[in-house]
């Protein structure tokens, strides 16, 4: 009996009933830049999805050569030691500071960093602003599922109002908690910064579109155009509390809902205007 | 090359730049703040970069992130601020990346900081500790060699009398030998090979055939590198007329170089006295003080803090002597760390008490 069946013109893997025959690989779609595609992230997080998209735009722009990832702490961190780029590991909040080290050294590199929400916000946010400020010619990549998803669910700087985390019981409340930063939006004011976007994972047409805006960073980044910044929204329905197969829409009416998507700032100004998700 | 008159923070800056360094992010606090000046204004000139960083956070941050394309890489600041780098010099460690350290220190309450770690974990440093301008140059030099060949973090321990007094000293690069070939520094390079390399306090065996990192392994192998790297540095220290010593005294940095003075003055006058000043603070050169201290009939050490090296003082001399700590915090209304202490008269009446038990 086949596991598989057809709707729509779409295999299907069937989920139904048990399977006449153990599983076996049948194709790997792990990332050419991706060592191992075996990871201990939840089913459903948003994490592997926007490491793909961020690896896919480093080897379509054919600079996998000369690229360093710089990683803060966090579920994503995960990835660190399993790319095949090189990558500098950085303390958590520290990574736009590491990563300024690595391309005022060496400034013929591409240089990224993946950071979280807790981590870029939270921990770090001085290091994103001033990188932003001094134009730093890397390019900032930031998973912001607002929640601390790897200790286990905890209230973040950008965890919007109403959203319930193990430090905000009832639900994040602006005048106990404070109300969310807009990272992306607070960076797009400042002149340093030359590719300010906001992007996220929970279906393929954003996924898509998240990938043209890590292009169009890293293309400004190329160009030597000051700093650029993606913001990604990525599921993490174990930190949110909901069933996985209802986070992408908890991202859209919650996260998205607050968190707008969209490209705020092109200094390169030749990209295709993106819809936002 | 010629001599020139120079402050101890110009000689340091030359030094580092005759050692190969690059790379060097700070922030201004007194009394570091020349050293910042002056690199940012030679660095340039000789294609190297220099970032007045936001915050000694971020100072220690960019000057990890330089350090690991292999570029030789420096920071500092006063001690209040290098308490601010802790985290990062920890994991710095951790990471196995060379980094030269300066703490232009305030009076001389950072030797715990210095050679107890500071942050968090276990790890150790190197730490160096001119007694004047023309032994900084050299220990200057002598840190990056060691950073490189170690692949360690080093300190250079100075303080505000080092960094403000002018001497006429020539810096000339020293000869420590080939330096080593960087395989593990990231330029990029080595990404699509399969092979890509990384640098993670985390350990940097990359996934194969397991998920996730091991960091009882990394650590572990960590530790045995630091085993090795303590026990190979051959501690230095400067002993003055211990042999027939009634009273070793042990002090270091400034302060060392009116001990020393005292300790002339009462030797001039006949009085059996000796001084070590231990230039490695770590690993701490404990034989040659317990050497000194034996004979003695006491050791007296001098600090400007409450009591610190003392701890290290005792450590080495066990109960060959009774250790008497004869100094203090000495501090102007600054607290920059200018003693009035630091006198000649004055330490050598402390001295003449111990002499006199």
């Amino acid at each position: 009996m086949s596991r598989t069946t057809r709707v729509d013109g779409h295999i299907v893997v069937r989920t139904d009933q048990v399977p006449a025959e153990p599983a076996r690989l049948v194709d790997d779609f792990t990332p050419a830049l991706i060592d191992v595609g075996a990871h201990h992230l939840c089913p459903g997080c948003g994490e592997p999805v926007a490491m793909r998209a961020t690896l896919e735009a480093v080897a379509e722009l054919d600079v996998v050569r000369r690229t360093i990832g710089v990683f803060g702490i966090g579920c994503y961190t995960a990835f660190s030691n399993n790319l095949d780029v090189e990558v500098l590991q950085a303390l958590h909040g520290r990574a736009p500071s590491v990563a300024t080290g690595v391309k005022r050294a060496r400034p013929d590199t591409i240089v990224f960093t993946i950071q979280g929400d807790g981590d870029m916000v939270n921990e770090g946010l001085q290091e994103v602003i001033h990188s932003a400020a001094r134009g730093e010619n890397v390019t900032c990549i930031m998973l912001n599922n607002g929640v601390f998803g790897e200790t286990g669910g905890h209230m973040t700087a950008t965890t919007v109002l109403g959203q319930r985390t193990k430090t905000s019981l009832e639900g994040r409340d602006p005048v106990a908690h404070g109300r969310p930063i807009l990272l992306a939006t607070l960076l797009a004011q400042l002149d340093g910064a030359a590719y300010v976007a906001r992007g996220a994972v929970n279906n393929a047409g954003n996924v898509a579109r998240t990938k043209k805006m890590l292009l169009q960073a890293l293309r400004t980044q190329i160009a030597g155009a000051g700093f650029s910044f993606v913001e990604i929204l990525t599921m993490c329905p174990t930190g949110w509390f909901v069933e996985t197969q209802d986070a992408p829409a908890y991202l859209a009416d919650n996260l998205a809902a607050v968190h707008t998507g969209g490209v705020l700032k092109d200094v390169l100004g030749d990209s295709d205007r993106q819809e936002g998700p | 090359m010629t001599a020139r008159l120079m402050e101890g923070s110009e000689a340091i800056a030359e030094a580092m730049i005759a050692a190969g360094c690059r790379f060097f992010a700070g922030y201004p606090m007194t009394p570091f703040t020349e050293v910042l000046e002056h690199m940012a204004r030679k660095l340039p000139a000789v294609g190297g970069v220099c970032m007045n960083a936001e915050s000694e956070i971020e100072a220690v941050g960019m000057a990890w992130g330089a350090a690991a394309t292999g570029t030789p890489a420096a920071t500092g600041s006063t001690g209040q601020g290098l308490s601010l780098m802790q985290e990062s010099l920890a994991e710095i460690t951790l990471a196995r990346l060379p980094l030269v350290v300066l703490n232009m220190a305030r009076a001389q309450g950072d030797y715990y900081q210095a050679t107890r770690g500071g942050g968090h974990g276990d790890y150790r440093h190197l730490v160096l500790a001119p007694g004047d301008v023309a032994e900084a140059v050299e220990l200057v030099q002598r840190a990056f060699h060691l950073s490189v060949r170690w692949r360690n973090p080093v300190l250079v321990m100075g303080d505000y009398y080092l960094a403000h007094t002018a001497r006429s000293v020539t810096v000339e690069p020293l000869d420590y030998g080939p330096r080593p070939h960087l395989d593990w520094a990231l330029d990029g390079s080595t990404g699509g090979s399969g092979q890509a390399k990384l640098i993670s306090f985390l350990g940097s065996a990359k996934q194969r055939h397991h998920v996730g990192y091991d960091l009882s392994d990394h650590y572990a192998a960590c530790a045995a590198d630091s085993a090795t790297m303590v026990a190979s540095v051959e501690p230095i220290a400067e002993c003055l007329d211990t042999d027939d010593a009634d009273v070793v005294v042990v002090a270091f940095g400034t302060p060392a170089t009116y001990a020393k003075a005292a300790v002339r003055q009462l030797r001039a006058d006949g009085a059996r006295v000796g001084l070590v000043r231990p230039v490695t603070l770590y690993p701490f050169p404990t034989d040659v003080v317990a050497g000194a201290a034996e004979g003695a009939r006491a050791v007296a050490v001098y600090e400007n803090n409450q009591g610190q090296m003392v701890d290290d003082v005792r450590l080495a001399v066990l109960e060959r002597a009774p250790v008497h700590f004869i100094g203090g915090l000495s501090l102007d209304g600054s607290g920059f760390g200018i003693a009035p202490d630091l006198d000649v008269s004055v330490l050598r009446h402390r001295i003449e008490q111990v002499l006199a038990r």
